[in-house]
Formats: structure tokens, C-alpha cells, sequence
């Protein structure tokens, strides 16, 4: 083990480089364009026996990994706002051909107007495509994310493809002191591919991509949506192997201070380190306060959310994009809804948060817990949703 | 060049049983291009587009070789990374055989939504043969206008009517475009010439590198004729230097057939109705002309490159 201080994006492109995949297709995009950087300089220097395609956009690069994994190859891709929207009608294709192809995805608003930092908006729009995505707080937990995706992905009862998210200039570009494993432990732990099937076997042709009609693409799809449902068990079960090789532990979700708190957050990403601050500021205030930290938000940990949540009396989710005009963003939605029919009514209310990359202070979370004390505590119509720190 | 006869042995690639219309150019075309292929093992990557959802049913398909269908622009981005994926696991020798790519596309996937990635698979300079099919419209979707579409067809998105005379604009030229690329081979050929069409693929999968061959495909349902005048209109076609049969060989430009006096264009356009506005109820003389030029202005540029580049 190497203790290293290094950038979001390059312990990406240093996991990419100990994985060392057969194929790398992308496309540079601010903030995620260090990643192919990093990684072309590998190929280059004959340090990865990766081939890479440099392709012409983000919809080819995609285009070419969907070939590529459908061909047998390990395969991975890296892209971030802009370049997910353009990719997102193969985003869908991927999942459907059952290709266990690997994307880190740097967080990033989406136009228009343009703008390149931090908001969940491109993966949040990508949520329903059939991805497995696990969200990254930190450098080690993007490197650890990574590293253990890859077996998830792989898993021959998932063949799921997997996003693994950092937060845009905050987590790609901040540097933290990390944890780097040999690269021998790296490639132990992730093993070689080997795909169940592949069209480079002329031996035993078969056809992948057919036209399904209404007599069979409903049961396609429902196979489909059991295959990244069936990932949770997986999840954690690479999730334990990783602890007892790699040392940290990982679920679909971290609980900060959640067990006895009566007032809670729910978050993802990299404001998760300002909430557990705040946290300790207000529990040093004698509140009871806490965070549920959501790392894997597809497959949605449902019943485990509503178990982690029972005991609290209110929450505030984090929403770091828009869902224009629905009910709230789309992590209230699905916690909102997840937590529904637990027998003591609970309040939640929806906080949104540093869209195109505006800063949320420890303050302005400080201020969120209190405002979700004084709306539950009265008994008064609430208003759900809310804008953190938006100017009038 | 196989014989008619080896090519009748030969086995495998595309079969009947699938839901092509009656005279499609486009099974023809499959047919010939896959016993063209036939001695080497390939695999195939097809646009979204006729040949695709006609051939592969679920949970049917016409295909005996390994085929994948990812969407309507990217035949040619995924066959790159299956290319890259096969030379990836090649160099780690997890795999031994020695294997051929091929892409299909119709002019939609080709000319119009898919040209970028075409341009891009092209410039990277992936071992692969784009194939073409154009049959001059966006057929699968129901006779809409691409780019490929000549001028005063009809199409339902580029129909006659009082004030329009069908599609008001030239055909673009892709095959010159995919030539400005500098890639080993390119060449245009026609259903309706098995030998002119089965040579080419022959020649092209010899060479490393970027192929793209564009096959000049008539649809019966599209153009609106019996489906038994496919190969005469296929012939037609080059008979009356409307399709140019032709190759670039790396650079070098040879017109593959030159007929000794070519047709009047009009033999080509009367016997399909999406130019019968040409024709009825009075003859347009005047539009049939300018696509009469327009052949003799094509077919002059393209001596001038025989000629020169060479």
C-alpha cells in the first residue's frame, strides 16, 4: 500500500490503469478530461495493454464500448455532463445488450446555460437508463468504488454496466491524501474477464440486437430490471471481500450519527463531508442530528433506507438537481416514497442545493437542520421543497 | 473473383426466411456481399434500418455469423470497437483466429444520422468494410427523404404538389466524401452486377485498413415498381451513368464500366413512379433535363479523376 496525495481524476485514472481494461473508447470533457489525458500517457509510455480508441464524440465512444464489451473485451469509458446527455440513447442500449461496461462519470451541470462545475443533474438524468450508479464522497472512495465496480458489473447473473460518480472540480480536481493499493492486489481483486458470450466467436454466431417485438421485449426488459435488482447482493458481498483485502467498509449507504438522531440528512457525493462537520457542530449543541450518506443509489436500497430511517422524526434530502416541476428532486422522490408506509409518519423535506457548482456551506447545512425543526415542530402546512443559498 | 459457381457452394452469412419485401434490393445486396465474404470468418455489425429489423425477428434471425445491432447512426463506431476489442484480445493472445468486420448501413445510417461516426471510424483507420446499402430514402420508416434521395423524387417527406416537384435538391455525394478520408479502398457498385458487386467486396477485404463500398440498392416498396424490375433498374442505373460504377484504390480513381453510349436518364426515371410527376400529366421537360446534366457533369469530373489520378 502507497499513501499518495492525488486528484479525483487521477485516482481514477490510476484505478483504470491497475484494472487495465482491454478497451478504453471516450472523448474529452471538462472536468473528467484528465481521466483519457492520464490514461493516453499510460498507452503511450506501453505501461497498460489497453488499446485505446480516441473517438470523435461521446455517442461513438459509447457506440464503440458497446461493440467492444459485446466482442468480450473488458471495457471502460469515462465522460461527465455534456457528454453523458449525448451518450444517453446508448446509455439505455448498453444495459439492454447485457455489456458490463465500466464509466467513472465526473459530475457536471448540464447546459443551457453552460456551465462546467458540480451538479448531479447528468447522472440524475441518466438515473433510468438501467445503470448501476455508486456515488463517491471522497478521492479513496472513488478509487475504492471503482475497483470494486468492476466485479459487480462482471458478475455473470448481473452483466449490468456501472457509473461510478466524483463530484466536478471538487472531487477531480481537489487533492486528497489516498490509499493505493499494488497494482497486484488490484488486479487479483478484479480478475480477469470472462464473458459468458461474444460475437468474436465465429464458432458459435449468434445475433445480439434483434427487433423485440410486444410477444417478448416486456419480459426482456423485466430480465433486465431483476439482473440490476439481483446487484444489490453483490454489491455487498464485494463490498465484505473488499473490506477483509482493502480495510474499508462500504454498503449502499454510511450512517453518520444516525442511530438515536430524530432529525436527519440525506445525501450524496461530496457535500456528505460538510454535513458530517455540521453534524458534529450541532450534536456538540446537544441536537440529535445525523446523516445518511447514499453511495449506491441504482439499484435503490429501498427497504434498507426505510429500516436505517425509522427512528427519526424528520429528514432533509440534498437534492443537487431539478426535477422542473415534479415532486421535488429525485432523491426526495425516491426516499420520500421509500419511507411512506413506515407506520410513524415522517416528515421529509426537499433541499436544493449548489447547482452549477454554487458552494453549500457547514453553515447553510447548520441552517437546514434548524428549518427542518421549526417546519415539523409546528403544526403548519409545509412548504417541501426548498432552494439552499438562491438569491432573490 | 469466385465463380458463380464456388459462390453457389458456399454456405452461411445471410439465409432466407427473413421478412424482406418480394425484388428487395437490400436481400440481394446481403446476399451477394456475404458469399463475397464467405471464406473468411466475419463479423457483422448492422445499422437500425431494413436489413436489420427484417432479418432479426426476435427470437428469429437470417444471420449465421456473429451480428450485433446497437442503433441507427453507430454501425460504424461499434464495429470499431469490436475491431479493437478483437486486436486488443489478439495481442494478448486470447484469441488466435484471424477474423473480417463488416458494417451495414442504408443511406440514412450513412449519408445523413450516421455519417460522423462513419468519418470518425474512418479517420482512425480500424480494419473494417462499411458497406452501404442505398436505396435513395429512408425506407424502414416509410419513404422519407435523406440526402441520398435524388433530385425530384418523390418521398412522403419530399412529395409533389402543386407548387414542389419532389425533392428539390442533388444527391450528396458520399462516396467522393468517404474517398477524401485517403483510406485503402473505395469503390461504388450496383445491385444488378453480382460480379462487378462480389469482386469488389473480394478486393476490398484483402486490404488493411478503412473499406467502404457503396452499393447502389433499388427498392420496390420506395421507388414504386414491380418487384421483378429490381436488377433491370439496378442496371438501368449504370446504364444511364445515374450510378457510376467505379473504384478509388488508393487514391487511384478507375471507372470500372463505361457503357459505349449511355441511356437517356429518362429509360431510368419513367419506370418508377416516385418520378412519375417528370412524366404526367405533362412531360417536365425542362427538370428532366437538368438531371440529365447533372449525369453528364457527374460523369465528366469523374473521367477527369480516371485521368488524372491514376
Amino acid at each position: 500500500m502507497i499513501k499518495k496525495a492525488l486528484t479525483g481524476n487521477e485516482v481514477i485514472a490510476e484505478a483504470m490503469r491497475q484494472i487495465e481494461p482491454d478497451v478504453i473508447a471516450a472523448y474529452p470533457i471538462t472536468p473528467a478530461t484528465e481521466i483519457v489525458q492520464i490514461f493516453s500517457q499510460f498507452v503511450a509510455d506501453g505501461k497498460v495493454k489497453t488499446e485505446f480508441i480516441p473517438a470523435e464524440s461521446e455517442h461513438s465512444a459509447i457506440s464503440c464500448c458497446v461493440g467492444s464489451s459485446a466482442a468480450g473485451a473488458r471495457t471502460m469509458t469515462a465522460t461527465s455532463s455534456q457528454g453523458l446527455a449525448l451518450m444517453h440513447e446508448i446509455l439505455h442500449i448498453a444495459p439492454g445488450l447485457r455489456l458490463p461496461i465500466i464509466m467513472p462519470v465526473v459530475n457536471r451541470a448540464l447546459s443551457s446555460p453552460i456551465n462546467i462545475h458540480c451538479d448531479h443533474s447528468d447522472t440524475m438524468n441518466a438515473r433510468d437508463t438501467g445503470w448501476i450508479q455508486i456515488y463517491s464522497e471522497n478521492v479513496q472512495e472513488a478509487y475504492d468504488n471503482l475497483i470494486q465496480i468492476v466485479r459487480i458489473s462482471e458478475n455473470k447473473n448481473i452483466l449490468i454496466p456501472s457509473m461510478v460518480m466524483t463530484d466536478g472540480f471538487v472531487i477531480s480536481h481537489g487533492m486528497e491524501n489516498v490509499e493505493i493499493a499494488e497494482d497486484r492486489k488490484v488486479k487479483d481483486f478484479v480478475g480477469e474477464y470472462k464473458p459468458v458470450q461474444t460475437i468474436l466467436d465465429t464458432d458459435n454466431p449468434f445475433t445480439l440486437g434483434s427487433l423485440a417485438l410486444f410477444d417478448s421485449y416486456f419480459e426482456i426488459k423485466r430480465a433486465q430490471e431483476k439482473a440490476i435488482i439481483n446487484s444489490k447482493k453483490i454489491i455487498l458481498e464485494i463490498a465484505e471481500e473488499f473490506k477483509r483485502k482493502f480495510g474499508r467498509e462500504y454498503g449502499y449507504f454510511e450512517k453518520y450519527k444516525l442511530d438515536d438522531a430524530k432529525i436527519a440528512l440525506v445525501a450524496i457525493g461530496s457535500i456528505s463531508g460538510t454535513i458530517k462537520d455540521a453534524v458534529d457542530s450541532l450534536r456538540g449543541k446537544g441536537k440529535k442530528v445525523g446523516l445518511l450518506k447514499l453511495r449506491v443509489f441504482r439499484p435503490f436500497p429501498a427497504e434498507e433506507i426505510k429500516e436505517a430511517l425509522k427512528n427519526t422524526k424528520a429528514i432533509g434530502i440534498l437534492d443537487r438537481s431539478l426535477s422542473f416541476s415534479g415532486q421535488g428532486g429525485p432523491i426526495f422522490s425516491e426516499i420520500r416514497s421509500a419511507v411512506f408506509d413506515l407506520k410513524e409518519k415522517l416528515f421529509v423535506l426537499d433541499y436544493i442545493y449548489g447547482l452549477g457548482g454554487r458552494d453549500t456551506t457547514q453553515k447553510e447545512i447548520e441552517e437546514i437542520f434548524n428549518n427542518i425543526e421549526l417546519e415539523t415542530r409546528e403544526d403548519r402546512t409545509i412548504d417541501l421543497i426548498k432552494y439552499v443559498g438562491l438569491k432573490n | 473473383m469466385s465463380s458463380l459457381k464456388e459462390l453457389s457452394q458456399r454456405k452461411g452469412g445471410i439465409t432466407s426466411g427473413h421478412r424482406l419485401c418480394s425484388g428487395c434490393g437490400a436481400g440481394i445486396m446481403a446476399r451477394q456481399v456475404m458469399l463475397a465474404a464467405g471464406n473468411y470468418k466475419v463479423v457483422v455489425a448492422c445499422a437500425t434500418g431494413c436489413l436489420e429489423v427484417a432479418t432479426t425477428i426476435y427470437p428469429y434471425s437470417a444471420w449465421k455469423v456473429p451480428w450485433i445491432h446497437n442503433a441507427f447512426e453507430n454501425a460504424a463506431a461499434t464495429i470499431s470497437g469490436v475491431e479493437t476489442a478483437y486486436k486488443s484480445l489478439k495481442k494478448q493472445g486470447k484469441i488466435k483466429k484471424d477474423l473480417k468486420f463488416l458494417a451495414f448501413g442504408g443511406d440514412g445510417g450513412t449519408y445523413d444520422i450516421g455519417l460522423q461516426s462513419l468519418s470518425g471510424a474512418l479517420e482512425r483507420g480500424h480494419d473494417f468494410l462499411y458497406i452501404c446499402y442505398d436505396n435513395e430514402a429512408y425506407m424502414n420508416t416509410g419513404i422519407q427523404r435523406s440526402s441520398a434521395t435524388p433530385k425530384y423524387a418523390a418521398t412522403t417527406t419530399s412529395p409533389y404538389g402543386e407548387v414542389i416537384s419532389g425533392k428539390r435538391e442533388f444527391r450528396k455525394n458520399i462516396t467522393e466524401i468517404v474517398a477524401a478520408h485517403n483510406i485503402p479502398y473505395v469503390a461504388q457498385t450496383a445491385v444488378g452486377y453480382w460480379n462487378d458487386l462480389v469482386t469488389k467486396v473480394e478486393k476490398a477485404l484483402e486490404v488493411k485498413g478503412p473499406k467502404f463500398i457503396n452499393i447502389f440498392t433499388p427498392c420496390q416498396l420506395g421507388w414504386k415498381y414491380g418487384p421483378e424490375k429490381t436488377l433491370e433498374i439496378g442496371k438501368l442505373a449504370v446504364e444511364t451513368g445515374f450510378w457510376p460504377l467505379y473504384e478509388v484504390e488508393n487514391g487511384k480513381y478507375k471507372i470500372n464500366y463505361k457503357p459505349q453510349e449511355k441511356k437517356p436518364v429518362e429509360e431510368f426515371l419513367k419506370i418508377q413512379k416516385r418520378f412519375n410527376h417528370l412524366f404526367k400529366p405533362e412531360r417536365k421537360e425542362k427538370l428532366i433535363q437538368e438531371i440529365q446534366d447533372n449525369i453528364e457533369k457527374g460523369w465528366t469530373e469523374l473521367e477527369k479523376k480516371e485521368k488524372c489520378l491514376n
